[in-house]
Formats: structure tokens, C-alpha cells, sequence
């Protein structure tokens, strides 16, 4: 009864991760057809967007509320990836829908591009970026129209440059001064270190579980259930769906299906920047952490079946609970009697990467069989 | 009224030249209907005036206006709606959704209108029974019934038919006549409708007959030859 707890909480755990970084891809790539590249580094800006959020929060006029700031940082997280993601949309995706090939070498490039970004410019600067096209994009909605309609529309516009421009450099400056570790460009690997209410063990029945991971759990469910709720109830959900299924036909409606598409990538977005979070509460943060993490989203969300999100829970928490059997040896204490080749074979997989390897060759071989993953699309629609 | 006026359109699929030199009118309260045989552009035309397809020359008037640079959903939000060959019903979502989905030509979209118009069970009382179901499990006749519904909710001025009646069951052939004169005796829109069907044809107020791509005959329907049938109904 023990093993099998621990054996449900570890893999949990694991796929909570998995999951709550493939979510936004399952959105991306499942629903939209989008193979985005830059998703990891989506991932690294939100967990990037955590450091800052929690240094802030050092600050003496912050730091009474120290203990809040993960709440505080998946809302920040999101806002940022989401930016940076819509940008990706509008300037690149947007001209490449329907040319695979080409998208997959534009998102290599846009991921590469952000990895250097990350290590040339400092991450006041970066914040100062993101935060002034969040502001240069919110003006133009928030102008009061009466200021509107007393000036001359030339100068409305300029000062929609202008403004968010002011406010990139006063951010800039606010930040570097305040905060000296996020001043210089540094490629060094950054720790978050979490609010005092989430470290140490957590103890039901005798049985103790990390604080942060339940806490990853609780972001990746809550995520999941938010996800879901919005796909399926919400008009905009409506509007997604019927974009992803009939584009032109949905377009004949009257939705405006570029919208959709910048909303939906939006989404996808902010969602690897939740997962940015999850990250960050794991282990350090470097450049190059989303490249950990490409590689498994896209096997998850294949996995699970594309376009299916309920497809992509099951699928990371299999491929969770399949890890944490296979890396902790447990079959080896459950079988010491096992055959000798068996025993050498499981020895042979039981640290976490040839985990990792095992399960991911296992399941390259099942999709030689079911390559529509494990719940294909059903139906009279299918023919 | 003058809903539709069409003049001098040309269209091409990459080089190929497929419409040439279209010129057209539907008016409010009446029923055209555009025949011709297979492949000489019928559809061509009804994409291009929903705005599937981009004219290289000529001009469209919807009420009045110059829709030639506006995208096809621009073009629904002023009133024109299209059933295409084929239903195009959206395969995963419910029939409820489907419908709602309507709505969002009219102000405000979807955000402000999420009540269905009961008149669509009227016309079509069967989609009240399968509210629940996905869009793409219901059989052609009644996707047929539900594009149509979907297309009447958001309150078209146009609507643009194309081949309503194909391979579908006659006695949904005969209720989904009765439902579009309903709606145009009711509504007073114009209907531009492709059709193969004789019988449906002749329902019609004027027909313009198509071949290779430009409009070679019009008239009343009243007046529709067994000469120009045999020539342009592939029946």
C-alpha cells in the first residue's frame, strides 16, 4: 500500500510537470497544428518572469507579502509568455500557417533568438521590453476618448510610441536600480527560492510529500480545470474550436479567425509560461531550460492524441508514473527473485535519464502502431 | 430593393481563368436561381461572393455598399450568409453549438446574442431532438437542415445556397423547399441558390444559366424553355 502511494504521488508528480508544460502545446500544436519550437523557451521567459517577480517582492515595500508571490508570478507569468507569444504570432507564425516545414525553421530560429537574447541583455532590459509592448498595446484600448477627440489623431498615435517607450525606460531604470542582480546581461544558471509556507515535507497519514511539488500539482490542476473550462463553456472556447475544425467555413460565419488564431496562441502561450513557474520551483534556471522540455511536450501531447487535451493528461501522467517506476528500480525490490538477464536489463534502466530513454523508445514503438496516439478522433466525421 | 449587384467579375484558381465577366442582380423578397452543368463555376461564384476567393477584376455590391476588400467574415457581419456544398457543419461541435455559432454575424456577435431563435425549430423541428448530438454523427439531410438553420439565425439579408438538395432524401428535399419560401414570404431576403433539381428550379423567381464560367441566359423561370433545361440541367 505504501509503494503504490508513493509510487501514484511520484509519478504524479512527474507528469504534473510534463503536463503542465505540454498543456499550452497541446493547445498550439494539438488544436491550432502550429509545431512551435520556441514553446521551451516560452517556458524559460514565464520561469524567468518567476526570478524577477520574487526579486521584486525582496524589495522592503513588497516584502511583508513574501509568501504570495507565486500566486503573484503565475498571473505575471502568464501576461509575459502570452506577450512574447502573440508577437510570435503577428510577426512570424501568422505568415507561415499551412507551410509545416517553414514554420518549424521559423520557431527554431525565434527559440534560438530568445536563448541568445536571454544572455546578451539583462533581465531589467528584457522585463523593461515585455512590459512596454504590454503597455503600448493596452494604451490604445484605455485612452479616454474625450483626450481622444481634443487632439489631432497624429499626435494620439505618436504618443502611443511614446508613451510605452517612456515607460520601457522608467521600468528599466526602476528595476536596474533597485534590483543590481538583474542589471549586467548574466548567462549563469538563477535559483527561486521559494516562500518559507512551501518548503519542507507535507505529512498525511505518516506519509511525508515536498510542499513544492504539491504545490506544482495544485498550478498544473487548477491550469488543467481553467483550460478546460474554457474550451468548452465560454463563447470564445465556441470560437476556437470551430476555427481549429473549419477554418473557412467559420470564417463564412463571421469570426474573425485571425483574431482567434492570436488569441489561441496567446493562450497556448501563457500557458508554457504557468508551466515557467513549475519550472522554476524544480531546480535552476539557465537559458537553455526549455530545451529540457520540448522534446517530452511534443511526445506527450502526440502521446495523448493530438487535439485532445483530456488525451494529454492521461498521457503524462502515464508517462510519469512509468518513469518513476522504471528510474527508482522499483521492480528490482518488488522481483529480487527476477531471472538474471531481467534483473541486469531493469538495473540497467533504473537511474532517471535511461528512464526517460526506456519510455520514450516504448513509446515510439507504440506509435508504429497506433500513430494517432492513444484516443484517436471517433466518429462518422472521421471517414 | 437591390441586395446583390455583381458586375463584370472575373476569378481565377491560379491561372486558370474559371469566371469571366459575371454580371448579376439578386433583389429583396425573390428567389434566383443559378444553373448550368457541372464545372462552370457556379460554386466558384458563390465563393467569391462570400469572399472565399479573391476577384482579380469587377466590383460586388452588397446593399449598396462595395464589398470588394472585405474578408468573408466582414461580409457575413453585413448580412450575407452561405450554405456551401458539402454543409461545412463544424464536425465536433454539438448542434446547439453549431447553431449558436450562427448567431455570431449578428451585432455583437456571439457575446450578446447565446439564445437560439425558437423559428428555426419551426422550419426545421427535428434539430430540436438532436441539440445534443456532434454536428458531423447527424445524417447529410439533416446537416443539410442544420447549415441552413445555422445559416437563418444570424438574420441574412442574402443568402447564398449552394446545391441545397444534393444526394439528400426527397422528403427532406420537399421541407427544405417549403422552409426557404417560408423564410423569404416571412423575411422578405433574397436567395441566390445553385440547383440541379428541376422542381426546385422552378420554385424560383428569375434564373441566370452559366456556361464556362460566364452568365449566357437569364429571364423568369415562368418562362424557362425545355430547350434551355436540356442545355444547362444536367438532368
Amino acid at each position: 500500500m505504501e509503494l503504490f502511494v508513493d509510487i501514484l504521488f511520484n509519478g504524479i508528480s512527474f507528469g504534473s510537470v510534463y503536463l503542465i508544460a505540454a498543456l499550452g502545446l497541446a493547445i498550439v500544436f494539438g488544436l491550432m497544428g502550429v509545431i512551435n519550437l520556441a514553446h521551451g523557451e516560452l517556458i524559460m521567459v514565464g520561469a524567468y518572469s518567476t526570478f524577477v517577480t520574487q526579486l521584486l517582492f525582496k524589495e522592503p515595500f513588497l516584502k511583508p507579502f513574501f509568501g504570495s508571490y507565486i500566486i503573484v508570478s503565475i498571473f505575471v507569468a502568464f501576461i509575459f509568455s502570452a506577450t512574447v507569444g502573440i508577437l510570435l504570432e503577428r510577426l512570424i507564425i501568422k505568415r507561415l500557417y499551412g507551410n509545416p516545414l517553414e514554420t518549424l525553421l521559423g520557431t527554431w530560429g525565434v527559440s534560438l533568438f530568445l536563448q541568445q537574447f536571454v544572455r546578451s541583455f539583462s533581465l531589467s532590459f528584457g522585463t523593461s521590453v515585455i512590459i512596454s509592448i504590454i503597455s503600448g498595446v493596452s494604451l490604445k484600448n484605455i485612452f479616454p476618448k474625450s483626450i481622444k477627440e481634443r487632439f489631432n489623431e497624429k499626435y494620439i498615435r505618436l504618443s502611443n510610441w511614446i508613451i510605452p517607450i517612456f515607460i520601457g525606460i522608467l521600468s528599466n531604470n526602476f528595476l536596474a536600480t533597485n534590483i543590481p542582480r538583474i542589471r549586467r546581461p548574466d548567462s549563469r544558471l538563477v535559483d527561486v527560492t521559494s516562500p518559507k509556507w512551501m518548503r519542507g515535507p507535507f505529512e498525511i497519514y505518516g506519509e511525508s510529500f515536498p510542499k513544492t511539488r504539491l504545490v506544482i500539482i495544485a498550478i498544473t490542476v487548477i491550469s488543467v480545470i481553467a483550460v478546460l473550462i474554457f474550451l468548452n463553456l465560454t463563447e470564445w472556447g465556441i470560437r476556437i474550436r470551430a476555427v481549429t475544425q473549419n477554418r473557412s467555413m467559420s470564417e463564412c460565419l463571421g469570426i474573425s479567425t485571425k483574431k482567434v488564431d492570436t488569441i489561441t496562441f496567446g493562450i497556448g502561450s501563457g500557458l508554457a509560461g504557468v508551466a515557467g513557474v513549475a519550472v522554476s520551483l524544480l531546480g535552476s534556471v539557465g537559458p537553455d531550460v526549455g530545451q529540457l522540455y520540448i522534446v517530452p511536450c511534443f511526445m506527450v501531447v502526440v502521446l495523448g492524441g493530438v487535439g485532445n487535451i483530456l488525451g494529454t493528461v492521461l498521457a503524462s501522467f502515464g508517462i510519469g508514473i512509468l518513469t518513476d517506476i522504471f528510474a527508482s528500480g522499483r521492480l528490482l525490490t518488488l522481483f529480487p527473485n527476477a531471472p538474471s538477464f531481467v534483473f541486469n536489463t531493469l538495473n540497467f534502466f533504473s537511474t532517471s535519464s535511461m528512464a526517460v530513454v526506456l519510455i520514450f523508445s516504448l513509446i515510439v514503438i507504440f506509435l508504429q502502431f497506433k500513430p494517432q496516439g492513444l484516443f484517436p478522433q471517433k466518429g462518422r466525421t472521421v471517414e | 430593393m437591390t441586395l446583390l449587384e455583381v458586375k463584370s467579375l472575373n476569378t481565377y484558381y491560379g491561372e486558370s481563368h474559371i469566371l469571366r465577366d459575371v454580371d448579376l442582380n439578386v433583389k429583396s423578397g425573390e428567389m434566383v436561381c443559378l444553373i448550368g452543368r457541372n464545372g462552370v463555376g457556379k460554386t466558384t461564384l458563390l465563393k467569391s461572393l462570400i469572399g472565399l476567393l479573391k476577384q482579380k477584376k469587377g466590383d460586388i455590391y452588397l446593399i449598396g455598399e462595395n464589398i470588394n476588400r472585405k474578408a468573408p467574415h466582414q461580409r457575413a457581419r453585413k448580412g450575407m450568409a452561405y450554405v456551401p456544398q458539402g454543409r461545412e457543419i463544424i464536425p465536433y461541435l454539438s448542434v446547439e453549438e453549431n447553431l449558436m455559432l450562427g448567431m455570431e454575424s449578428l451585432p455583437g456577435g456571439l457575446s450578446k446574442n447565446k439564445k437560439i431563435d425558437p423559428f428555426i425549430y419551426d422550419l426545421f423541428p427535428i434539430l430540436k431532438d438532436f441539440l445534443d448530438r456532434k454536428g458531423g454523427d447527424l445524417s447529410g439531410g439533416q446537416q443539410q437542415q442544420l447549415a441552413i438553420a445555422r445559416a437563418l439565425l444570424g438574420k441574412p439579408q442574402l443568402l447564398l445556397l449552394d446545391e441545397p438538395t444534393e444526394g439528400i432524401q426527397p422528403n427532406i428535399v420537399l421541407d427544405i423547399e417549403n422552409a426557404i419560401n417560408k423564410i423569404i414570404r416571412d423575411t422578405g431576403i433574397g436567395v441566390l441558390l445553385v440547383e440541379q433539381h428541376l422542381h426546385f428550379v422552378r420554385q424560383a423567381n428569375r434564373y441566370y444559366a452559366m456556361q464556362r464560367g460566364g452568365i449566357v441566359a437569364s429571364g423568369n423561370t415562368s418562362e424557362l424553355s425545355q430547350a434551355v433545361i436540356d442545355k444547362f440541367l444536367s438532368v
